[in-house]
């Protein structure tokens, strides 16, 4: 990471829960200035949004919880390759992410719905029905271990550290 | 008969002092559950990378539960020389130049038992680690202490050693950058005293276990300058770096007869260093740079915003080039050290420790380590910019 690098983007980077006056603390700035850097790096595209990251076998987050990873596979368009789908499949509320891989399939879709019955009705109905996609290969997700760097049975304790130590 | 079992205990043990860390530590460990925010551990706050501590765990599974050759594995003595010669530019044989041991704080009690004859001289500066003083005491070696200055942002001076100097002065214990005040000393100042240890044909034992966490130009070890490899222990460890301190594992290289005495104590006293934690030693050297980078640079932005706070809060506190402790002068509050600390901890939860924990030198500052969490270290700030206040205005 260049030292150069905007400092806020720097902190979000590291993904601590800082609010944007503890922002402006770390990186020595005011809070005003951490709002403009903010303000800029979504005016450049680079930081889209806050997103909370859930635990979402814990009962009161329980909502929504079933997840899926579809493998996608396209006909490439002439001129445009998989842009076009790819677009066009990420614009589905239903999908949280997707990516154009390499390998055998061509999609990488993660979806997410209230029941199983719920992503498997819009993989069967909107997904594998949008003109061009060959096939579809659906995987049900079990459990979460780890969640966007997050260790799902808590980091690694530092309980055991000592208060005073030389 | 008297039966106070206090006569069996050695004359010089008996009237060894006890660090002055124990008693704040006794002070803070009755707070517990009540919201202390420790500004005063000295070890890093991260966990051992998982790659370091998968690989111990994966050498346990494959049975790798014995001893060792008693100067370490010799794979992981070959891999020592290899990152000692890129790192800090001085070259040791594998085979007779390194030692494994547990810790630097092993290497260094081997070291002084190895060289120091009883009566003999050693000069180390301070404030300093709590061990340094002791350790020479423990060889019945006589201590002498060369005091570093916040005015020169607590590097040593090579004018402050030849003030101290005594004839008959034997070995010469360096610890750069330094726990506790964070100070180091240009490669200038390094080339004075280099000088010196020439001229007054000192052996210098160099622990430079936070050389990794050097935040501004490059680390320069006295070992690497011309002729002071023949008269020089280097001292390292995983512990500060690769944030392995629980692990105990250090080394020591340096000329082969020495490294030999040394390694006579060690194979009598330890044998070796646990296998568990050389595997996972060479695992650190072989793929933890990159780990180590980061933290560096976590540290680098705390240590920026600690020393800021400390400077706003009217705590006077120079930016210390390398380790993860801040050594702010805390008379502006009008407190002494001992005062300053007892008070945080009692009326704001803040424990930090009183410098003359470290030694004399340390009077009215206090040694605050920044390897916290943000957000626990702002918070200490406001808690200490609170008491300062309180304190200035007589509350």
């Amino acid at each position: 990471m260049s030292v150069s690098m905007n400092p806020v983007l720097k902190l979000l980077i590291d993904g601590g829960s800082l609010t944007t006056g503890q922002m402006a603390q770390v990186a020595g700035l005011t809070e005003a200035e951490v709002d403009q850097h903010l303000a800029q790096l979504k005016k450049d595209k680079i930081f889209l949004g806050w997103r909370p990251v859930l635990d979402l076998s814990r009962e009161a987050a329980a909502a929504a919880a079933v997840r899926g990873v579809i493998e996608v596979k396209v006909t490439p368009e002439r001129g445009g390759g998989f842009n076009r789908f790819a677009e066009r499949i990420a614009r589905f509320d239903e999908v949280e992410s997707c990516y154009l891989m390499s390998g055998g399939y061509d999609l990488l879709v993660f979806v997410r719905g209230a029941s199983l019955q719920k992503v498997a009705g819009f993989v069967s109905e909107k997904l594998s029905s949008v003109e061009g996609v060959l096939s579809t290969s659906t995987h049900f997700m079990l459990r979460c271990y780890k969640e966007q760097g997050f260790l799902l049975d808590g980091d690694d304790s530092q309980g055991t550290r000592l208060t005073v130590a030389p | 008969m008297s039966t106070d079992p206090n006569r069996w205990v050695a004359g010089h043990i008996a009237t060894l002092p006890k660090s002055g860390i124990r008693d704040f530590f006794e002070l803070v460990a009755k707070m517990k559950g009540q919201d202390v925010i420790s500004l005063g551990v000295g070890e890093p706050d991260f966990v051992t990378p998982w790659h370091i501590r998968e690989a111990a765990i994966y050498a346990l599974e494959h049975g790798k539960t014995y001893y060792t050759s008693n100067l370490g594995m010799p794979e992981l003595r070959k891999a020592i020389s290899a990152y000692v010669e890129q790192h800090f530019g001085v070259s040791y044989r594998p085979e007779d130049q390194v030692i494994v041991t547990v810790g630097v704080s092993e290497a260094l009690d081997l070291a002084f038992r190895a060289f120091c004859n009883p009566g003999d001289k050693v000069m180390f500066h301070q404030p300093c680690y709590v061990s340094y003083q002791p350790s020479i005491t423990l060889v019945h070696g006589q201590a002498i202490a060369v005091p570093t200055y916040a005015k020169d942002n607590f590097a040593l001076t090579a004018e402050a050693l030849r003030a101290a100097w005594q004839p008959g002065a034997k070995m010469l214990m360096l610890n750069l950058p330094c726990n506790p005040t964070g100070g180091t000393c240009t490669r200038e100042q390094l080339q004075k005293i280099a000088d010196f240890c020439r001229e007054k044909d000192l052996l210098v034992l160099s622990d430079e276990i936070y050389s990794e966490l050097t935040f501004e130009g490059t680390h320069t070890s006295i070992a690497s300058f011309p002729g002071l490899a023949e008269r020089t222990i280097f001292l390292h460890g995983f512990s500060k770096a690769f944030a392995m301190t629980g692990w105990r594992i250090g080394y020591a290289c340096g000329p082969a007869v020495l490294i030999d005495a040394m390694m006579k104590v060690h194979q009598y006293a330890m044998m070796c260093a646990s296998i568990i934690a050389q595997e996972g030693a060479l695992e650190a050297l072989k793929n933890g740079r990159d780990q180590v980078l980061k933290m560096r640079e976590q540290y680098h932005r705390r240590r920026d915003l600690i020393v800021r706070r400390f400077n706003e809060i009217g705590l006077k506190c120079h930016s210390p080039r390398g380790s993860f402790y801040a050594f702010p002068d805390v008379t502006p509050s009008g407190l002494s050290e001992k005062e300053f600390a007892v008070g945080l901890l009692e009326k704001e939860k803040v424990a930090v420790v009183p410098g003359t924990a470290f030694g004399e030198n340390g009077r009215g500052h206090v040694r605050a380590c920044f390897a916290t969490a943000y957000d626990q270290m702002i918070v200490a700030c406001d808690r200490m910019e609170r008491f300062v206040q309180g304190a200035r205005s007589g509350r």
